[in-house]
């Protein structure tokens, strides 16, 4: 694109290079997949296009620093961090940031190690994994532990930091946690701060979007709800909204488990033959068996 | 005498962005890399000493570059060689191997022909670096 070089009039047909980098395609299948989350989608917009920008501006040799792409996605749990962290392996790779687009996921268990001299061939070895892709480390502030001043999370911690300075060519790491413990975290850790460019939370999911979020996991599934069923489940999620351990989208999803789970036993109990569809419907029963329209599940083992 | 052997044995040595893109070939076919290292050059010795486990799950070759970098500071004067293993059923061996890293110096072999009855003669070969103990052969 770029052979004519360093004219500043030369003309740069945007449209065209937003479609040929397919980002489009990739946050279209965002929109659809992931209910909700407009903050999130906006900044990933903006994101998509500032790296965009920063392409077509390195191929008409404006001067050009690769654009830092260490990112922090905070919010509560169930909100789709992962997700969006997998579709932006993929952006990033469409738009030759990354050179494979992978996605590997790393926890403290995988990073620190249990003895001395332990944490640091493991670090290495995750953060081999990583290169040409994306370092997701959920839960990120599990590295730092200042109750304990031996503990080895901060040589993780120095390793991570010098690789995000040392080969932003290789990898993007994301880190991921509550928004409250990474705000804690990043204090104590003011060298993650300032290297992360972009820090992006995920708000919670109105009821309104849990529910099409539901709707969207049973189709998926291949069942359905009928009129009753639909009531009496957006009835559920009102009631546990209002109880503790509420995990969004996954708590939607374990819901949706324990359903199909009372609409088996309903079905093998009741015996005879019945129609196929019988074996998609959801009945309104199998709903309001959940324990949560008794009362809850505060005093019981947490769902 | 400069030694050969391995996959690409008759070419010179290659760059560094060479090595790479032979790398990538081995992980575009799924074939795990291992970085092993000798100061023995014997043909016969087969079995080199391997530089950490073996490169497994890695997806980008900048990954084993970087192991290859720290394997030639730790030794900068053994041989270096890089192998992939292609473990599919029916296949299980080494499908590709080449030496990455040589000694500034290799003074090469000697021969040694034993006299044998009937004017037959036995051939050794003999490595003149072997006779240093390991680890100082190449300094």
């Amino acid at each position: 694109m770029a052979e004519t070089g360093n004219e500043s009039n030369e003309q740069v047909n945007l449209d065209q290079a937003w479609s040929d980098s397919q980002i489009q395609t990739l946050l279209d299948k965002l929109d659809e997949e992931l209910v909700g989350l407009v903050p999130v989608k906006t900044r990933i917009r903006e994101i998509a296009a500032m790296l965009l920008v920063a392409r077509l501006r390195e191929q008409h040799h404006m001067a050009t620093d690769r654009p830092t792409l260490h990112m922090s996605f905070t919010g509560r749990p169930g909100t789709g961090k992962t997700t969006v962290a997998m579709r932006m392996a993929k952006i990033l790779h469409s738009l030759g940031y990354v050179r494979k687009g992978h996605l590997v996921v790393a926890s403290r268990d995988d990073l620190v190690g249990q003895y001395v001299g332990h944490t640091a061939p493991k670090t290495k070895e995750m953060l081999k994994k990583a290169m040409g892709g994306v370092l997701f480390i959920d839960e990120a502030y599990y590295l730092y532990r200042p109750e304990n001043e031996r503990d080895y999370g901060q040589e993780a911690i120095e390793m991570l930091l010098m690789a995000m300075e040392n080969q932003r060519d290789d990898m993007v790491v994301i880190l991921a946690g509550y928004k409250d413990r990474m705000d804690t975290f990043f204090q104590s850790n003011p060298g993650f701060h300032s290297r992360i460019a972009h820090h992006v939370d995920f708000p919670d999911y109105s009821l309104d979007e849990l529910v099409q979020i539901a709707d969207l996991m049973v189709r998926q599934q291949m069942y359905s709800f009928d009129a009753d069923s639909r009531v009496a489940f957006r009835e559920y999620l009102e009631l546990r909204l209002q109880q503790p351990h509420f995990a969004n989208a996954r708590s939607v999803r374990n819901a949706i488990d324990r359903i199909k789970l009372r609409q088996a036993n309903r079905l093998v109990q009741a015996g005879g033959s019945i129609v196929a569809s019988e074996l998609a419907r959801i009945d309104v029963e199998d709903v309001r068996a959940s324990r949560v329209f008794r009362g809850g599940i505060s005093a019981e083992h947490i769902a | 005498m400069r030694i050969t052997q391995g996959t690409f044995s008759f070419l010179p040595d290659f760059t560094d962005e060479e090595i790479k893109a032979q790398i990538q070939y081995c992980l575009d076919r799924d074939w795990p890399i291992a970085i092993e290292y000798t100061d023995d050059p014997h043909p016969r010795n087969v079995y080199w000493d391997m530089f950490g486990m073996p490169l497994f799950d890695i997806r980008d070759p900048a990954a084993i570059m970087q192991t290859l970098t720290e394997c030639k500071a730790t030794f900068p004067n053994h041989y270096i060689r890089i192998s992939g293993y292609d473990r599919s059923l029916g296949r299980a061996t080494t499908a590709l191997q080449f030496i990455v890293n040589r000694p500034a110096n290799e003074p090469g072999f000697h021969v040694e022909r034993q006299e044998m009855s009937d004017r037959r003669i036995r051939y050794t070969i003999r490595s003149y670096a072997a006779d240093k103990p390991s680890g100082q052969r190449y300094e």
